[in-house]
């Protein structure tokens, strides 16, 4: 089955040209049939494959398809990879996008067969680019996949774009992402002249052969992917554009905007993990942005009254998360949260959306509550997911927290590149980040689901449980994010025993970074109770704040004790409004003059003047033609005598 | 004692002056075309007049080339002039200006 790989991401792409060549005008059941069977028939392809693969006793299977580049010295094939990174987000990219298409079909079927046809030939497209980017087993194909699932991204957010804001939120996910975009080519350049080669193997090799030759250019050549990775994984200073990214279908946030695109660039830092092991400073670099990030975003999600903002800064909190992890050197820890984290932050995700579903559009918190009685299914999924995101023990999102955090200890403690000191001040920034994280989810679940219903009569008749197609893959992802964290027990759980399936078979790709001095096993219980007491604590202080007799209160309270904290924190520190008047302005300023100034005035003007001064010295000369033969006669006669005269003389 | 070239040129130069002064001078379109066979008919006076200074005959057939081009010219010239005098009742070269500007 490894042969057929390829129909992995062909076949939601011939899924995706299916609908596309139908001109959109299938009846819903036909775009069911076409989006849900090509990516069940993807998924099973992919299943049989990793069976295979798991079998087989090789630790990469390469499939090159076809020659795409040959252009002298440089030689690009259009190339798949398989190994155990790839096949992990092979593995939870394929079953997570299959649920989400089957969840879509329920959430979308209100819809009008052509809108229906063109959101699920979006959704087949960004899985044939999402698969592209994991296999590629170069740069330059991965980038391939990077830009289609930006597209994607763009097309399915501005999906009701008839909304101006939707259409806005598109745009600017779209021109946010090129800048990192732009870094991520020019890494790839600089990999072509450096290396030659821009093979993830052949690098690999290069580097390994001859560390002193390439020393020079690791460093920006892993900083200039990291610019690529902050653009696509929504981290700072460019996380701005994930949370507008709410404008899209619900369905479409679960999938792209927190279970797969976005952990991208985790995903690429991994995967050039041999670059980014050989400069400390791009570590620490991908660590202080990952941290400042987790920080950040998590302390802008304690006032989001927009049930999916909440989720957006923390998914924008948990990519952080993982980039702190790949900055610390634990490559696999960071995996191993962007695939506990697809199942959770999907399933928190689709329950909101089940949540909107039943409000009728409501997203605000303020005008739900006591949903838990109208929606159980939901209920229940939500606050399982909530629990393994908070990073309550046995529920997938501890392991992989606790992993993190205890491995950037670790870092600290170890010295890691000379910098100690920062991974120590990190760690504390993201156990801080981990009881915001506990508190804003928990306020989330009490106000959407617990107390009486805040929202109109109207709709409190209307509030209903979701349909079947959409509460199975709500239940499947509960337990997933429950299951998925076993995979990855870290070897302090277990008491030095080593039991981490995870890690283990991550090592031979991308192994961790060893330091010097690592915690002792005591020191390594410590951390994880202090990081379950954090979790605790978060979430009996949202208790104390949402729930019971009074709720809102004391949060009320707080907010008029420090209006300017809660106004900044509100308005999200007013981010966009200082890009607005640093950035788009200007731009704005410069794309008008250029087109007032330069264009119309400059450009235009020089085209307009020659042609004035063209017709003027036609007016002139046309004189010369009388229209009297003899004139003519005579003027041929001088000429004559001209060029008789020449001759002569 | 047979005639020097320089006669014959002079003759030529004098026929092709009274020729092109017929053509710049006059107004009617046919004495303009009587002009032109004048100038012909001049420089075939001094291709004849070389070509037997030089015992050539080459220059003869030039002669013969550009009298069969001649008849053809006044051949389509004065059909021309029949046309315009169809039409515009006169043949007098100044007035035909009307595709001026």
């Amino acid at each position: 089955m490894l042969d057929l790989l390829w129909l992995v991401p062909a076949l939601p792409l011939a899924g995706s040209v299916v609908l596309l060549a139908g001109a959109l005008r299938f009846s819903q059941r036909t775009t069911s049939a076409v989006a849900l069977g090509s990516t069940a028939l993807s998924l099973a392809v992919a299943l049989a494959a990793l069976l295979d693969f798991a079998g087989g006793h090789g630790a990469t299977f390469v499939q090159r398809l076809f020659s795409w580049i040959a252009a002298g010295d440089v030689a690009i094939e259009f190339t798949f990879r398989l190994d155990t990174l790839s096949a992990v987000m092979l593995f939870f990219v394929t079953f997570v996008g299959f649920l989400i298409h089957v969840y879509s079909v329920g959430y979308m079927h209100s819809e009008e067969p052509r809108a229906y046809a063109r959101y699920f030939a979006y959704l087949n497209l960004f899985m044939f680019a999402m698969l592209t980017l994991v296999l590629g087993a170069n740069l330059v194909v991965m980038f391939v996949g990077w830009e289609g699932v930006g597209l994607c991204s763009y097309l399915l957010i501005g999906f009701y774009f008839d909304r101006d804001y939707c259409a806005a939120a598109g745009q600017k996910a779209f021109i946010v992402n090129r800048i990192g975009d732009f870094g991520f080519l020019l890494a790839i350049f600089l990999a072509l002249k450096s290396f030659g080669t821009v093979d993830f193997a052949a690098m690999q090799q290069a580097i390994a052969s001859e560390p002193a030759r390439f020393a020079g250019v690791l460093t920006p050549i892993a900083l200039l992917l990291f610019l690529g990775a902050v653009g696509k994984s929504a981290q700072l200073p460019l996380y701005v554009w994930l949370p507008d990214a709410m404008a899209g279908p619900t369905p479409v946030s679960a999938l792209i905007h927190a279970a797969t695109m976005v952990t991208a660039g985790v995903y690429m830092v991994a995967r050039t993990n041999f670059v980014y092991r050989e400069s400390p400073v791009a570590l620490l670099v991908v660590a202080v942005v990952g941290g400042l990030t987790a920080f950040f975003a998590a302390t802008i999600g304690l006032a989001q009254n927009d049930i999916k903002k909440v989720l957006a800064y923390s998914t924008v909190s948990q990519l952080g998360y993982m980039f702190l992890a790949a900055g610390a050197g634990a490559f696999a820890a960071g995996i191993f949260h962007v695939f506990t984290h697809a199942f959770f932050k999907a399933c928190l995700f689709l329950g909101s959306g089940a949540v909107i579903h039943a409000m009728g559009g409501e997203q605000d918190m303020r005008r739900m509550g006591g949903l838990r009685k109208h929606l159980p299914t939901t209920y229940w999924t939500f606050m399982v997911a909530t629990l393994a995101i908070s990073g309550i023990p046995f529920f997938s999102g501890f392991f992989s927290k606790d992993e993190i955090l205890g491995k950037v200890f670790a870092a600290g403690v170890g010295d890691l590149g000379g910098f100690g000191s920062v991974y120590l001040a990190l760690w504390a920034l993201a156990v801080a980040a981990a009881f915001m994280t506990a508190f804003y989810m928990f306020r989330a679940v009490y106000m959407t689901f617990h107390g009486e219903f805040r929202g109109d009569p109207a709709t409190a008749h209307h509030l209903h449980e979701a349909p079947a197609s959409m509460t199975w893959p709500l239940r499947i992802l509960g337990v997933g994010s429950v299951v998925a964290g076993f995979l990855g027990v870290s070897t302090a759980l277990t008491f030095g025993r080593d039991m981490n399936w995870f890690e283990g078979i991550l090592h031979p790709i991308a192994p961790s970074l060893e330091v010097e001095h690592t915690p002792t096993l005591a020191g390594e219980w410590v951390l994880i109770l202090l990081s379950v007491a954090v979790a605790v604590a978060g979430i009996l202080l949202a208790r104390s704040f949402y729930s019971g007799a009074r709720a809102f209160e004391r949060p009320r309270r707080l907010a008029e004790r420090f209006p300017a904290v809660y106004s900044a924190v509100l308005n999200k520190y007013y981010v966009d409004e200082a890009y607005d008047r640093v950035a788009v302005k200007p731009l704005a300023g410069l794309a008008r003059f250029s087109w007032k100034g330069l264009d119309t005035v400059v450009i235009d003007g020089t085209l307009n003047a020659s042609a004035f001064f063209t017709e003027i010295a036609g007016d002139l000369l046309r004189f010369v033609q009388t229209g009297n033969v003899r004139n003519y006669a005579l003027l041929v006669l001088f000429g004559a005598l001209a060029a008789a005269a020449w001759l002569l003389l | 004692m047979p005639v020097p070239t320089t006669y014959f040129v002079l003759f030529a130069v004098a026929l092709f002056a009274i020729g092109a002064a017929g053509v710049l001078l006059r107004r009617s379109g046919i004495s303009i075309l009587l002009g032109i066979e004048l100038m012909l008919n001049a420089a075939n006076l001094a291709l004849v007049a070389f070509g037997r200074q030089r015992g050539s005959l080459d220059t003869q057939v030039f002669v013969f080339f550009v009298m069969a081009v001649a008849a053809a010219e006044v051949a389509v010239g004065l059909a021309l002039l029949v046309a315009i005098f169809r039409a515009r009742q006169s043949i007098d070269v100044d007035r035909l200006n009307v595709l001026r500007w």
